[in-house]
């Protein structure tokens, strides 16, 4: 069996607040970049499936040549291989390109009967490729996974968590599967794990080698901005004791009319 | 062409925010003077599509079938294509539930249409959706425009306000779908349905938050916020030190890797107010801090804040709110 996850690189989530529109329209992004933190539990997935089924697992990551770093941490975890993904017509923002190309790299790896991903990137916040690599490969989906109960007999028995509560379910492979944060305690790398790591060579796929130089896209992102400032100026409440306090802080929120 | 919004249910029960949904479905189909058309899918949900009737469509769709008794993937997509053709809808909408973003996307995808995933606005220019998104966990927005004829778009809770439910209008069609049992990948072995009694986070209007202030005696930290919360009909939030310490489970977690809230009021006692908590509850109309530390970052986002012990200030907070909103003899 091989699984493949999918890794984003994406910005450190302290420094997110200082991400300029300017940056995201170039793709230039200054922030120090990391593993996506939704893509860790995929990783922890990936490697905890091949302890139990013996499956072998490849990180996969669409970005720019160099941006490896996310997927070294997903190695220094134990994941097995890794491969970056070069195709710069999925860049911009346009969901289906990016699966469009992640879906090209799984075909390309071969073999592969799961694919997991994280729940979300911080940046992105779609919540959608893991779909459009379904769909694009044409595959059964299982989306917020809490739990992969058994992988037997070409099928996963899964536990999968929604608004209306958790249901366990069964699902033919191929499959895609997002996770949910439930589903473990993603580890440190070790330090054996991150000195190997830092000594792989991870392949590049570049858009030729997947026919990719171009992709129809579906959505044009226009003026990026950030979010109007809110000018709040706190209003401590004061008084002689908690009571009054409590008593002039429920005046000023029945005045808001919040309650 | 039309507007089609799909309304979620849940064991027979409609999911609020899909009523937000078709209200703003209203504004955006009579400025494109086009039809607004909901689509309930379910088995033996004709009480939905009843209920739908009352937020203005002009039609409402009712596929019914045992086999589309629970929410599946591949069948509910089905039943949603079924739907669009019978609608000739061009603007599909969902709310962004688990489920809402995850079928709005498969039949996009499968459409080769494009989506604007967890949208918090929408309007129409020159005949198509232009949907607002939030990403970079809320520090940019981005207008997305359409190149497709079919624009797909799910939508964050508590985005629009709840239309007020109204006559009765359009009529209920029935909406067959063909649905082969053996022909669904997916099967459900076991149900476990979410405490219906808890409010959720993302439809609330208040919440009460607690976070590594409450340390000192963590069970008696949570029942105080959950006391508060009790008064105000609030949902109970946390922040990840909180539960990361095992004083409350995540489905409570709110920020960066929990849950994106937007309520009226949040009330927050003993978090310090962290970027990643931010992320989750910046946008809330109303922000009120209760923390020791005069220093603490949340209060520069808050509009009131209270230096003090959690342990005092929430009990004052909660007999006071009791005693304004006449729930006092129930102590
Ligand atoms: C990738 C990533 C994702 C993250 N995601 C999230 C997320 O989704 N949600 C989230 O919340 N955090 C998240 N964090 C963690 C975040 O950075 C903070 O560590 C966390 O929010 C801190 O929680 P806290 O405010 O409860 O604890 P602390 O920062 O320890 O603050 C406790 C506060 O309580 C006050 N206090 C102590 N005792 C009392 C008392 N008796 N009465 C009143 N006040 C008191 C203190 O003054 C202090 O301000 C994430 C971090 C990373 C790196
Ligand atoms: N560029 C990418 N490279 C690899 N995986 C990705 C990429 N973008 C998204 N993903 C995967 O898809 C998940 C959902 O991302 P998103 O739809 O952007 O919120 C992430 O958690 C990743 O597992």
């Amino acid at each position: 069996m091989k699984v493949a996850v999918l890794i984003k690189q994406t910005p450190d989530t302290a420094e997110l607040p200082k991400v300029s529109p300017e940056e995201v329209r170039s793709g230039d992004v200054k922030a120090t970049m990391v593993i996506n933190p939704w893509d860790e539990y995929a990783a922890e997935e990936a490697i905890q499936l091949g302890d139990r089924f013996g499956a072998s697992s490849v990180a996969i990551s669409l970005g720019k040549e160099g941006e490896t770093d996310a997927l070294k941490h997903a190695l220094a975890m134990g994941v097995n291989s890794a491969l970056l993904v070069d195709v710069e017509a999925a860049r911009e923002g346009d969901v289906w390109a990016v699966a469009t190309a992640l879906a090209a790299a799984v075909q390309h790896e071969g073999d592969v009967d799961v694919v997991l991903t994280g729940k979300m990137s911080v940046d992105g916040n779609s919540g959608a490729v893991y779909t459009g690599v379904a769909c694009k490969l044409g595959w059964n989906l299982l989306v917020n996974v809490t739990k992969i109960v058994d992988i037997a007999d070409g099928v996963v028995t899964a536990e999968r968590s929604f608004e209306g509560g958790q249901e366990t379910v069964t699902m033919p492979l191929p499959v895609v599967i997002s996770v949910a944060k439930e589903i473990n305690d993603p580890r440190y790398p070790s330090f054996m794990g991150i000195r190997k790591a830092s000594r792989a060579k991870i392949p590049v796929l570049t858009a030729q080698e997947l026919g990719l130089e171009s992709i129809p896209r579906a959505v044009r992102w226009e003026n990026l901005r950030k979010p109007e400032a809110r000018h709040t100026e706190v209003q401590i409440i004061e008084g002689e004791t908690v009571e009054e306090q409590a008593a002039k802080l429920v005046d000023a929120l029945l005045a808001e009319k919040v309650i | 062409m039309s507007v089609l919004v799909w309304i979620e249910q849940i064991d027979g029960q409609a999911v609020h925010s899909s009523w937000e949904v078709l209200g703003k479905g209203r504004e955006l189909a009579d400025s494109l003077g086009s039809p607004l058309v909901a689509l309930v899918v379910g088995h033996g949900v004709e009480a939905v599509a009843e209920e739908a009737r009352g937020y203005g469509p002009d039609t409402v769709l009712l596929a019914d079938d045992p086999a589309l008794e629970r929410f599946r993937l591949q069948p509910y997509a089905a039943a949603l294509q079924e739907a669009i053709r019978r609608a000739d809808a061009s603007v599909i909408l969902a709310s962004a539930t688990t489920n809402g973003r995850t079928l709005t996307g498969l039949v996009a995808c499968q459409n080769q249409a494009g989506l604007a995933p967890d949208a918090v606005d929408l309007r129409i220019e020159e005949g198509k959706l232009v949907a607002v998104r939030s990403v970079y966990s809320g520090n940019i927005l981005s207008d997305i425009y359409f190149d497709t004829d079919q624009q797909f778009a799910s939508v964050r809770p508590r985005s629009f306000p709840a239309p007020e439910a109204g006559e009765a209008q359009g009529a209920i069609q029935p909406l067959p779908v063909p649905v082969d049992e053996g022909q669904v990948p997916e099967k459900i072995l076991e149900v476990k349905p979410a405490d219906t009694s808890e409010i959720s986070l993302t439809d609330a209007r208040i919440i009460v938050s607690g976070g590594r202030g409450v340390a000192k005696d963590p069970e008696l930290g949570f029942k105080l916020v959950s006391e508060l919360a009790d008064v105000l009909g609030a949902a109970v939030g946390a922040s990840r030190a909180a539960v990361d310490a095992g004083y409350i489970p995540y489905k409570h977690q709110v920020g960066q890797t929990g849950k994106t809230v937007k309520p009226d009021l949040y009330i927050a006692a003993g978090i310090s107010g962290a970027i990643q908590h931010l992320a989750g509850m910046g946008q809330s109309k109303v922000i009120v801090a209760i923390n020791k530390d005069p220093d603490a970052p949340i209060f520069e986002r808050a509009n009131y804040g209270i230096v003090g012990d959690l342990f005092q200030v929430l009990p004052a907070l909660t007999k006071e709110f009791k005693k304004r909103l006449g729930k006092e003899e129930k102590e």
